[in-house]
């Protein structure tokens, strides 16, 4: 079995900002998992309440290496992630992590990537276009408020969609790449199920690489209680069943891979 | 010098720790977290003659001080898991309990008949899983149908039996004799108790199955009550689990007459809580002049 390098440990708060209406950005302290790391991983982080048992999976949204630091982007959700937006910095915070398998890295450096995110989905691409080498697209998907945008722009283009067409293109994220006219030979995305749905109907037309990252409610995060099942194609050697554990042989998948 | 080692139906463990079915596959994720060496004995995730492939998602929700589960006993089916987890097992130096799951009687059979010629120590039957539609609970909801199944599972097996109890019935004691009448050689309890949730948001189940086992330090008091009414009906050794996640908690199981303890849920949000409650539970011994774990057993009454 392969070892990611998975700690559980108590870390601290070092920073934390609301970024828009309910939507958060905390860095935290967290040497020995942020050594591991990798795009398209998750952590997950424990409440103080001993009420609420189970850790909340959040994806890696950005990692300075250097200072040990990892951040998450996360949306309030219920009484966790509230209680997760009230912290200071220098409060600690139990964290297990690195978690899941990350998006592929190892792609041909003359591809053209787009890199798309809906909603709470678009953290995690933030750590990936710093880390992908070759030429990024972004396509960030918003209801209505945006977060993160500006960000990525020094890492490629952002093309933006919003529900309400309050900015960018009013619709989703395949109407942006529509309207823009943009093309691309891989993609990597993160969000709701309809829209992954959507995106992967797209690549497969066109024939397109395309990786999607998936979450479900989770109970352990290591893959030991089956919790967070998705369903796969093919047979999965691990559960001789069509299933696959998001936490465990994902989030990451390719999109033909799996059935949603 | 303590003692820590405990016999089940004439199996030796190292100490009482044991963990839930369920809650550590089959170990191979957990240790990279734990010295599964330092475990008095592993318990598999349910495994049946033939892959399941277990309920639609979600599957679990959160609750107060708990949490609900509707696997529905996804395993990989016996050929996988005797060439793969059984060989992983027995790596270490750990007693294997494998959880027999099934649909029928001939389910049932045909896995620990199966399992006859493995090297595993013990067998734990399912009869209480709430989760699935036939099979598990089914079994374990009537006196009469308890005995006939562990009878039938004793005919054929090799190894001690133990029979998991559901705390889904009206007097779990009597459950406890007629698994003994059927000639069990030890039981385990509590199973889950099965709940349900509401999600008021989307105005629907929050589990796709609409119902499911709760388990966690909420039902703690629930489990302790019915091992110690289990260990007053019956002679048989008892592995006591619900809601352990201290060493305190699993000694009060003790106290109420476990020869053993299961840690499930607990694994979940303490990757480490087996080997912390092993320490745990000697340090206890230490602070308090006990010898053997013995004097502890049942020393509630």
């Amino acid at each position: 079995m392969e070892n990611r390098g998975t700690v559980k440990c108590t870390a601290k708060v070092v920073s934390q900002e609301a970024l828009a209406e309910g939507i958060y950005s905390m860095w935290i302290q967290a040497d020995e998992i942020v050594k591991a790391a990798k795009p398209g991983q998750f952590i997950s982080l424990y409440t103080k309440d001993s009420s609420r048992l189970l850790p909340r999976p959040i994806s890696i949204c950005q990692l300075d290496r250097k200072a040990g630091q990892v951040r998450i982007v996360y949306r309030i959700a219920g009484a966790g992630t509230k209680e997760f937006s009230r912290y200071c910095p220098g409060d600690a915070i139990d964290v297990m992590g690195p978690l899941g398998n990350g998006f592929p890295l190892d792609g041909d450096e003359r591809k053209r990537a787009f890199l798309i995110g809906g909603g709470i989905g678009i953290p995690p691409m933030l750590q990936l276009a710093r880390e992908l080498s070759c030429e990024k697209q972004m396509v960030l998907g918003y209801r209505d408020q945006l977060f993160l945008n500006k960000e990525f722009e020094e890492y490629g283009s952002v093309a933006v969609a919003t529900e309400d067409g309050s900015a960018g293109t009013c619709g989703n994220v395949l109407d942006a790449i529509e309207r823009e006219g943009l093309t691309a030979d891989v993609i990597y995305a993160c969000g709701p199920i309809p829209m992954l749905r959507a995106i992967k109907a797209y690549a497969l037309e066109r024939r397109m690489e395309c990786w999607i990252s998936l979450e479900e409610r989770m109970a352990c995060g290591v893959g030991a209680c089956l919790g967070c099942v998705c369903q796969s194609r093919d047979l999965d050697s691990h559960s001789q069943v069509h299933n696959k554990r998001i936490c465990k042989d994902g989030p990451v998948f390719a999109a033909q891979e799996v059935e949603l | 010098m303590i003692n820590t080692k405990v016999k089940l139906a004439g199996v030796e463990l190292k100490n009482p720790v044991m963990t839930a079915s369920g809650t550590f596959g089959s170990g191979m994720e957990y240790g990279e977290f734990v010295d599964l060496n330092r475990l008095g004995a592993v318990v598999t995730k349910g495994v049946a003659n033939v892959p399941w492939a277990g309920n639609p998602t979600p599957r679990v929700a959160e609750v107060y001080g708990g949490m609900l589960n509707a696997i529905g006993l996804q395993n990989p089916g016996i050929d996988v898991f005797a060439k793969r987890d059984i060989p992983f097992l027995r790596q270490y130096d750990t007693r294997i309990v494998v959880n027999v799951c099934g649909r029928t009687t001939e389910d049932y059979l045909q896995v620990v008949e199966r399992l006859g010629d493995e090297p595993v120590d013990l067998l734990e039957i399912n009869i209480s899983c709430p989760n699935v539609k036939e099979g598990g609970i089914a079994f374990g909801q009537d006196p009469k149908a308890v005995e006939a199944i562990t009878q039938a599972v004793k005919k054929h097996a090799k190894q001690p039996v133990i029979m998991k109890l559901s705390p889904n019935v009206t007097d779990i004691g009597e459950m406890a004799r007629a698994a003994e009448a059927g000639g069990a050689d030890s039981l385990s309890l509590i199973n889950t108790l099965t709940g349900m949730k509401i999600d008021i948001k989307r105005r629907t189940f929050a589990l796709a199955n609409k119902t499911g086992g709760m388990s966690g330090p909420a039902i703690k008091p629930v489990a302790v009550r019915m091992v110690y009414q289990v260990a007053s009906a019956v002679k048989l050794p008892i592995i006591g689990m619900g809601g352990i996640a201290t060493a305190e908690d699993a000694l009060e199981f003790i106290m109420a007459g476990a020869t053993a303890v299961s840690v499930g849920t607990a694994n979940f949000f303490n990757p480490c809580a087996t080997v912390e409650i092993v320490e745990g539970i000697e340090q206890y011994m230490r602070d308090n002049g006990v010898h053997d774990i013995a004097e502890l057993t049942g020393c509630v009454r």
